[in-house]
């Protein structure tokens, strides 16, 4: 939690002390603006922001929050907007978050929806919207790829990867019971005797 | 409007579907919104999923739109408080327990577990998402494409993926 240090860091001398003078208006912007600038997947942004930008929290912290985020229910984005909230300043750093990441793109897609509603089946708007998800989709596999070399800390984690895509995309065991399922496996295989033995890859 | 309980109803239920990302709550909301309510048909549905994906923040957020046709504005701010308010509470209740148990010698263990099988779901959710808009070469292409600059460049996300529309929407003419 304390080793930041080793990044590099936008003025010197404030890495890691900084968490504990962040103000809730600070909270309300970074989380507005990564919620207007968020296109095509919040994660790399809130990393991007969170732990490159303003050092609130480290890679470390971030990959154990989103694996939080992603084991309860809820979107990544705003579990990671009440999470890291709560870490800067409880309650209202909470609330702030989740306002604030929402409020941008919800206002858009209110805007959005009038609109579509309108002038729904345009065949450019179609296509051009054909084109954004399959870019999404090649942001989400890099994203994929980035966290993997982070945080999976043993070569048969990559097993536990493939189960899981199995059971949901194949077996269609549903989201809730693979995540218990394979999640307890993991978890087991992560025991603490052996978590002591091993470290975490930088 | 007398539609806001079941709007309400419906995406509570909803959110706890969400585990792993939104994509997790897709069929659900297929089967709710379109079959049972009749609140849109199933193609706007998929419209509105995708111009989701371009819009910013949390990517689910088109459900402000199905919000705001079923109930006006008001529609769409219950839904807005019926998919994130309860998963926003749990989310903090949990953030509360987990700092309390620093010393807990599983907490690593669980971290440690839960990092592949979270990284697992969001594979999951991208071959979801892929099977519904990487369909034909160009899209392909665009994927691809988009996957490699990311990988090996530092570029803002968003502008790839409005150029992949462009790309798109210039290569069906």
């Amino acid at each position: 939690m304390t080793d930041t240090a080793a990044k590099p860091a936008p003025q010197p001398g404030e890495t890691t002390t900084k968490a504990a003078a962040v103000s809730i208006w600070e909270i309300f912007l970074e989380f507005l603006i990564i919620g207007a600038t968020s296109f095509g997947g919040v994660v790399p942004y809130l990393r991007g922001s969170l732990v490159t930008k303003r050092h609130w929290i480290d890679d470390k912290e971030f990959v154990e929050m989103l694996s939080i985020s992603q084991s309860l229910p809820g979107l990544n984005a705003t579990n990671m907007a009440v999470l890291v909230g709560e870490k800067l300043r409880g309650v209202m750093g909470s609330i702030a978050g989740i306002i604030a990441i929402c409020l941008p793109g919800g206002l858009l897609m209110f805007a959005v929806g009038i609109f579509y509603h309108h002038h729904g089946d345009h065949t450019f708007i179609t296509a051009a919207l054909k084109g954004v998800a399959a870019a999404a989709v090649g942001l989400i596999l890099s994203t994929v790829v980035s966290l993997s070399k982070k945080s999976l800390s043993h070569n048969f984690d990559f097993v536990f990867m493939a189960a899981t895509v199995i059971a949901v995309n194949r077996l269609h065991l549903g989201v809730p019971r693979t995540l218990i399922a394979v999640g307890i496996l993991a978890i087991l295989f992560h025991h603490p005797r052996k978590a002591q033995k091993e470290s975490v890859k930088p | 409007m007398n539609q806001i309980p079941a709007l309400i109803r419906v995406f509570a239920y909803l959110s706890l579907l969400t585990v792993g990302g939104g994509m997790a709550a897709f069929p659900e909301m297929k089967i709710l919104t379109v079959d049972v309510h009749k609140w849109l048909t199933f193609p706007q549905l998929i419209h509105l999923y995708s111009v989701g994906q371009m819009a910013p923040g949390p990517n689910m957020m088109m459900i402000v739109s199905i919000g705001q046709w079923a109930g006006g504005i008001l529609g769409a701010i219950a839904v807005l408080g019926a998919f994130f308010g309860p998963t926003a509470v749990l989310a903090f209740i949990v953030a509360k327990a987990w700092k309390k148990l620093e010393k807990w010698p599983w907490r690593t263990s669980i971290q440690r577990g839960l990092a592949p099988v979270a990284i697992g779901l969001m594979i999951s959710g991208t071959y979801t998402i892929a099977r519904l808009s990487v369909v034909d070469l160009p899209t392909l292409a665009i994927a691809v494409v988009v996957f490699g600059i990311l990988t090996w460049r530092h570029v803002n996300p968003g502008i790839l993926v409005l150029l992949g529309g462009a790309v798109y929407m210039l290569a069906m003419r």
